[in-house]
């Protein structure tokens, strides 16, 4: 029930904002299937995670709506006093200092508001840092629930390392491992015209859908820190030599999904895209199996081209 | 009746210690001992590194206002003499220098010498009464500190940083973390950057020394501390951060300058450091560092507020106790700048928790500055135009800081746009905002003239539609994911980026007009007299002559209870 509210205010959050004339244009794309950002997009990626999903109710259904309802509060009240009491309308000046009442209330009601905002806060949270056990329930979109989605344990883990500039990825279990480098305009115009320029890679990362899969994150030990992070899935972890940090994500649609280092590593921080492919548990299983008995480019030629 | 014998006393003594020997020339600088020769010092030195700060940005603004690489390649291509694929990958390097360089400037060189060098160096004593700071001579070394350390830090630029073609510079964030800046910028441009701000933090903890002592033993008689001005107050509670804040720092980057040069292992993972011990350690000062650079702030516009109200300060003890709790807990909230570093689940827990209890406070201070102005008898002087300004755009920033302080919202918008509007709408929109805002309260006293009130609303104006059309679009970024620190975006990205530096450019115009209208006022030279703001400006400050003598207050004013605050 709640659930369906906050998508409903998130809903009208983005129309909302899209009454603006010049943003409305720009947001024509807005809506279709995209893992990666749309041109003038102003709100957050679009979700496939009940991660995601969480974020997503929380910031456009409360967050979004507290903060503009309190900046136009402020502006409101700034607006009548000039109008009210200017040396014009107002030449004499009351000379109060002090009024107990209101100064109670303006130090309880936030303190209320805050708790509020904390207790959808904190659900999210944890759901974020809690890899899923099989038996543990997820907020998903609706964050004011005891937990509604089930997510099932992780069946895969996957090894990230930031390397200054490029991800090395490795199926643990598997002990199978390739780099991911970014496409230069050169190679993604022979390759893959059709993905978006700085995020276009030469190997995507590949994930069955509708799996709950493990992400351990690290970075080369003799480097940098850099950041992991996907929008579409809500996750975001730094990559830091020496640690060994954890997290999960669970996809429910297939498709391309980027995301970009977000922790400032050098000269090519902005050109070290991150692509997680998302492919059905059958095209997942053959990718394997032909990345067992090869290579990288072997299991990629059991999937559809990326174009 | 105190102030008017004020007003006579420190006339005579103006008169008087003209009389004495009072130092002219460059003698009058280069040895000052005296606090308001000592800010104008400040003002002018923060002036001079804002432009240097400002225009590194404007180079940056019009890098991003479109997709690709325009502008950075070229200009390594001149600057280093490197060319074709060699150009750009020091343009790219260039890039983060100049980010790196922008931030440093803009905290440490800019508006903590404004606030805590210019303004209160030259006003707290005026305010609580003193004909002096505590210690003159720590104030001139803690001044004449502050050139040589940026002059070390403009150094830093033209040494190896990273290596490699035309890789000069540190390039590693104003946040230094490490392995970036140990074995990612392994040249000595690291190490002047590091000397730099050694030398920046002794000449602000000098002057913080300098003005908790004053502060405490040298009010005038009957002022205690419940009565003394809030900006007095706001400069007590900012030189306290400043004096446990700055020494957590300096001892961080000895840490980082040994494991540079003397094999230490504090923060390499190979011989049993940690890199994350670098960031907590970082954030214990840093944290503390953004309220150091904004309580000033509060207090200055506390009192215009209350000036152009022709009303005193609503709620003085929430006031003022807010500006303690706000320092008190900004030392306990450090980690929410690192939620993605794999805090645990608890750690996150309790800096969500805490870092949300500081919007409480801040809320005090906005309502009761709404509540100073209700029932007041309002003037929209230039001053009062930017002290609105601030209210209003510190609420925006300070609303998208209690977005962040959730680290669960945060996980979408860390190290994105989001947080580069946020905490520029609390420092370059809330902190300068109060920086011009006290500017255009107290030029007529520090110099005795009037500026052209035109020029400074036409200044306030155009800097307001020009920050917020900078500022505004990067939540947008943020939001749909655009990371931070990057010289290039995906093309989707282009749209409200094109807005963002159209924003600078509009910018750029109103800091021309600030300072045409600086050199119009020193030209035009109309007196400005002792007290341009008539009966709502009623700080000791005032009661003297503009500027003030030399030496105030030889007789102390004496505080009686009418005149508190």
């Amino acid at each position: 029930m709640t659930g369906q509210f906050l998508r409903k205010m998130g809903a009208l959050s983005a129309a909302a904002m899209a009454l603006i004339p010049a943003l409305a244009t720009a947001q024509e794309e807005v809506g279709t299937a995209a893992g990666h950002p749309l041109p003038g997009q102003y709100h957050l990626q679009r979700s496939v995670t009940p991660i995601m999903d969480s974020i997503t109710s929380f910031h456009d259904g409360i967050l979004m709506w507290t903060i503009s309802l309190i900046v136009v509060f402020v502006l409101a009240l700034l607006v009548w006093i000039m109008f009210r009491y200017n040396a014009k309308r107002n030449p004499v000046p009351a000379g109060f200092t002090h009024n107990t009442l209101v100064e109670i209330v303006w130090t309880v009601l936030p303190v209320v508001i805050l708790i509020i905002i904390a207790i959808p806060s904190f659900g999210v949270l944890s759901d974020q840092l809690t890899t899923p056990d099989g038996e543990r329930k997820y907020l998903g979109a609706n964050i004011f629930s005891f937990g509604e989605v089930e997510v099932p344990a992780p069946e895969l883990t996957v090894k990230v390392t930031g390397v200054q500039w490029s991800w090395s990825y490795e199926y643990v279990d598997q002990g199978l491992f390739f780099d991911s480098f970014m496409l230069n305009e050169e190679d993604r115009a022979a390759t893959k015209p059709g993905q978006p320029r700085l995020l276009a890679v030469d190997n995507e990362l590949v994930v069955p859908v509708d799996t709950t899969v493990r992400v351990q994150v690290t970075a080369d030990p003799t480097g940098v820190i850099h950041a992991f992070a996907v929008p579409s899935f809500g996750i975001k972890i730094d990559a830091v030599p020496g640690r060994l940090n954890e997290t999960w994500f669970n996809a429910r649609e297939t498709g391309i999904y980027y995301g970009q280092c977000s922790e400032l590593c050098g000269k090519d921080h902005a050109f070290m895209p991150i692509a997680v492919r998302v492919v059905t548990k059958e095209e997942f299983a053959a990718f394997i199996a032909a990345f067992e008995g090869g290579d990288y480019a072997a299991a990629n030629a059991t999937l559809v081209a990326v174009q | 009746m105190a102030d008017t014998t004020a007003h006579l006393e420190a006339h005579a003594t103006g008169h008087d210690a003209a009389s004495h020997h009072e130092p002219t020339g460059w003698r009058r600088w280069v040895y000052s001992t005296n606090h308001k020769d000592i800010g104008i010092m400040y003002l002018v030195f923060a002036i001079v590194a804002g432009i240097i700060g400002g225009l590194l940005s404007g180079v940056m603004r019009m890098e991003l206002q479109e997709p690709g690489i325009q502008i950075f390649h070229g200009l390594a291509a001149m600057v280093y003499g490197v060319s074709g694929g060699e150009a750009l990958d020091a343009g790219k390097n260039m890039y983060n220098v100049f980010t790196t360089a922008h931030a440093l400037i803009m905290v440490f060189f800019v508006v903590m010498p404004a606030t805590m060098g210019g303004f209160a160096n030259y006003f707290a004593p005026l305010m609580i009464g003193a004909p002096d700071t505590a210690f003159p001579r720590i104030n001139n070394i803690a001044f004449w500190l502050l050139p040589p350390a940026f002059i070390l830090l403009l150094m830093s630029l033209f040494f190896e940083g990273a290596g490699g073609p035309g890789g000069l510079g540190f390039g590693g964030g104003w946040t230094v973390y490490p392995p970036l800046s140990t074995v990612g910028h392994s040249g000595p441009a690291m190490d002047f950057a590091i000397l730099s701000l050694h030398v920046a933090g002794v000449s602000s903890i000098l002057g913080a020394i300098n003005l908790i002592t004053t502060i405490f033993n040298m009010r005038a008689p009957g002022m205690t501390l419940h009565k003394m001005p809030l900006f007095a107050w706001s400069v007590l509670v900012t030189a306290f951060l400043l004096l446990l804040a700055l020494p957590v720092l300096a001892g961080a980057i000895t840490m980082l300058l040994t494991d540079r040069n003397f094999d230490t292992a504090f923060f390499d993972p190979a011989k049993g450091g940690d890199p994350v011990l670098f960031q907590h350690l970082f954030w214990f000062f840093g944290h503390p560092e953004v309220y150091i650079m904004i309580l000033p702030g509060f207090g200055i516009i506390s009192h215009i507020v209350s000036t152009f109200s022709r009303k005193p300060i609503f709620g003085y003890m929430a006031m003022a106790y807010a500006m303690v709790a706000i320092g008190f807990v900004g030392f306990v909230v450090w980690a929410h700048h690192m939620y993605t570093t794999g805090l645990s689940l608890d750690v996150q827990r309790y800096f969500v928790a805490a870092t949300m209890v500081i919007a409480v406070p801040t809320g005090v201070k906005i309502f009761s500055w709404i509540a100073t102005m209700w029932g007041g008898s309002i003037t929209f002087k230039s001053p009062m135009l930017w002290a609105i300004g601030f209210i209003f755009l510190f609420t925006v920033g300070g609303v998208t800081g209690v977005v962040l302080a959730n680290a669960g919202a945060d996980r979408a918008l860390h190290d994105t746009y989001y947080v580069v509007a946020h905490f520029h709408y609390v420092l370059s929109l809330g902190a300068v905002f109060s920086i011009f805002a006290a500017w255009y309260y107290w030029y007529p006293k520090m110099f005795g003239y009037m500026y052209n009130e035109f020029l400074a609303q036409l200044h306030f104006w155009v800097m307001f539609v020009g920050v917020n059309l900078i500022f505004f679009p990067q939540h947008f970024l943020g939001l749909a994911g655009m990371p931070r620190r990057y010289i290039d975006y995906p093309d989707a990205f282009g749209f409200f980026n094109r807005i963002s530096s159209f924003g600078y450019y509009i910018t750029f115009a109103a800091m021309l007009i600030f300072f045409y209208a600086t050199w119009e006022a020193s030209r035009k030279k109309r007196p400005a007299g002792d007290n341009p703001w008539g009966d709502g400006a009623t700080t000791l400050e005032w009661t003297l002559s503009s500027p003030p003598p030399f030496h105030q207050f030889t007789t102390l004013p004496k505080i009686d209870s009418t005149n508190a605050h």
